[in-house]
């Protein structure tokens, strides 16, 4: 008798943690499938379609290390533009990149699918995060 | 019986594919208009097709480039500026296997004129191709007056007009083939990756058309 209850316990929790777990990654789906389309319109033209960037012009988004040193600095750098030296993939890179006027919810989309495309790996950015980013531009 | 005849049906139908490719040329673009000569006492009429008039600019080594530099060349054409945040990339992202293709063939070249001379000096056009990994003479980036820039797009875009006759087209990102005889012989979306490949088989046919290949 009490095995059968510690086992329907237990069967529920499951239940539970695994719809837990299927809410997220589904929220990580919507975020993903709409990032992708903010990428395709405000990104590829410059960034390419597999974030391979041109040559010595325009930097790739392949570079993991950087994304994930620069993660908190993401949202200013798409929403603000980007002006002067970076390193990346060891090559350096100047010029300039435009303003991208997105929204926060459109940042934090953006941002979970170059972070999980083009071989990085670094999972969803949440909308919060992207707002207390926001607020420590410079 | 009726299998056998749908298979000679279908043999005949690829026959004729076939026959048709090997006779492939490119049509000649843009304005024509006739012209009747008298040749040994007879009235002979002849189809005189438009041109690219004579230009000067020039290039990302600072070198002066005319109208003559391309005498005898196949040329691809296109109009851009280096801080351009649009098409400008795509394009330029889809030129490169044509700059790849055919950097080895003397007689082939591209240019690149800038709409935007003020900005993109000699030197900025000399970053830019190094960024691109463009040496040699393959690929050239020219500058000039604006005046003299927006003058010879006209000569260049008269044929996209035509099957488009709305819009910017100096900043739609055309790529315009031009043959040895400086006739227009084709005009492609340079943002379209599938039409810059049709360019790179365009350009081999154009190479092997009598005109061209006896060309001096």
């Amino acid at each position: 008798m009490k095995i059968r209850i510690v086992i329907a316990i237990l069967s529920v929790l499951g239940v539970l943690i695994a719809s837990c777990q299927n809410e997220q990654s589904l929220e990580f789906k919507r975020y993903y499938t709409s990032g992708s389309l903010v990428y395709q319109s405000h990104c590829q033209n410059c960034h390419g379609v597999q974030g391979e960037g041109l040559k010595g012009l325009i930097p790739p988004l392949t570079d993991s290390i950087f994304m994930r040193s620069n993660l908190s600095r993401l949202p200013c750098i798409i929403k603000n533009g980007l002006k002067g030296q970076i390193d990346v993939n060891h090559r350096s890179f100047e010029g300039e990149m435009a303003k991208i006027d997105l929204n926060p919810m459109e940042l934090a989309q953006v941002i979970t699918y170059i972070n999980n495309s083009f071989g990085n790996q670094l999972g969803q950015t949440g909308y919060e995060e992207v707002i207390a980013n926001l607020a420590k531009c410079k | 019986m009726r299998t056998a005849v749908y298979i000679i049906a279908v043999i005949s139908l690829l026959t004729a594919c076939k026959f048709n490719s090997s006779k492939k040329a490119l049509p000649i673009l843009g304005e024509r208009h006739a012209v009747t000569k008298t040749v040994n006492g007879q009235a002979v009429t002849d189809t005189v097709y438009s041109t690219i008039p004579a230009f000067k600019f020039v290039n990302q080594y600072g070198d002066t480039i005319t109208d003559k530099g391309l005498n005898n060349k196949i040329y691809v054409a296109d109009f851009f500026f280096t801080t351009c945040p649009t098409i400008c990339p795509v394009m330029h992202r889809n030129m490169l296997p044509v700059y790849n293709e055919f950097k080895n063939t003397a007689d082939f070249r591209i240019i690149s004129h800038t709409i935007d001379p003020a900005h993109d000096s000699v030197p900025v056009l000399k970053k830019y191709a190094d960024k691109l990994d463009v040496t040699g003479n393959t690929w050239w980036f020219l500058q000039g007056k604006k005046d003299d820039t927006y003058h010879i797009s006209k000569s260049y875009l008269v044929s996209v007009q035509e099957m488009n006759p709305k819009g910017q087209y100096i900043h739609d990102g055309y790529l315009i083939l031009i043959d040895k005889q400086k006739r227009i012989r084709g005009t492609y979306e340079g943002t379209d990756a599938a039409e810059v490949t049709k360019m790179i088989a365009d350009i081999k046919i154009l190479e092997a058309e009598p005109d061209q290949v006896n060309a001096k």
